[in-house]
């Protein structure tokens, strides 16, 4: 069975009802257990005190952040190249989650910037990539209400969202190639040298796969609606033609 | 129950707070137009079906 068949609705309605129940219980179960084990059972950390347990809501929300946005410019790829329907509501569905997300990690950045730093924010190249990034979702999400023709709004949201992926991208890497700036390097490393504290490893990855499980439930439920009130749309407009 | 957060604790729990806040918010908004829109369209299609 290929992929592409879960570009026609009424399949990709079936299989999403079914998958919804185990995703939700999924992904209730492993942000529970993550943010519990986070919050409740890890030690202060030597140079950060007790603020390592905002590590728990920061990266994993950054991380998706990043992710939710990546998504959205494989889907809007899969619409310029072979027009399925499911991928551009896909998209558009995903945006509020990335919103959400990316608002998330700022905000919490800043709350654990100013007694690390001591300064709420700092205009660094990973602050200032991910500030540019909301905007990017903020004007996605904008692009896709001032447009009334659906498909022109697809056409048009995709290319934003083409070019807003050098900003997902540079929210990632930027600490990398611009050695300046008060962001830490990567949290999760291969490196054993450069990877955080076996303590807070495990809760961190839970917490992360929780945060994913969330992303993929949110937007399976907010596709399906927007599969609804796309059709919607066409009987409406069928009504007025009879 | 809280554990001992020290000086850091209105950092750790307002970080806590607002992103559940937000996330919470999210999936009830989601919810919510879902339900809404599953309604409307019923609606559509029950009237669509009185008038074949």
């Amino acid at each position: 069975m290929s992929l592409w068949e879960y570009a026609n609705p009424t399949r990709f309605m079936r299989t999403s009802g079914v998958l919804l129940p185990w995703l939700w219980g999924l992904t209730g179960l492993s942000l529970v257990v993550g943010l519990v084990w986070g919050f409740f059972l890890t030690p202060e950390a030597e140079n950060f005190g007790s603020t390592v347990k905002i590590i728990y809501v920061h990266v994993p929300s950054a991380l998706m952040a990043i992710n939710a946005w990546l998504m959205m410019l494989v889907a809007s790829l899969i619409w310029l190249v072979r027009r399925h329907h499911v991928s551009a509501l896909a998209a558009r569905a995903a945006a509020p989650i990335g919103l959400t997300m990316t608002l998330i990690a700022l905000v919490t950045g800043a709350i654990w910037g100013e007694p690390m730093w001591g300064t709420y924010w700092a205009w660094d190249p990973r602050l200032t990539s991910f500030l540019i990034l909301f905007l990017f979702y903020l004007g996605y999400m904008a692009l896709w209400e001032a447009i009334e023709n659906p498909d022109a709004a697809a056409d048009l949201t995709s290319v934003l969202c083409m070019v807003g992926s050098v900003f997902a991208l540079l929210s990632r890497y930027a600490v990398n190639f611009w050695n300046q700036g008060l962001h830490q390097g990567a949290t999760m490393s291969l490196d054993k040298e450069e990877n955080i504290a076996n303590v807070y490893w495990l809760p961190l990855v839970i917490t992360m796969v929780g945060f994913g499980l969330l992303f993929v439930t949110l937007v399976l439920v907010r596709t399906r609606t927007e599969i609804r009130a796309r059709r919607i749309k066409a009987l409406i407009a069928r009504e007025r033609m009879v | 129950m809280i554990p001992e957060l020290g000086k850091y604790a209105g950092a750790v729990l307002s970080s806590y707070g607002l992103s559940l806040a937000l996330m919470a918010g999210l999936v009830i908004l989601s919810l919510w137009r879902g339900a809404r829109v599953r309604r409307q369209l019923a609606e559509i299609e029950a009237r669509g079906k009185k008038h074949d």
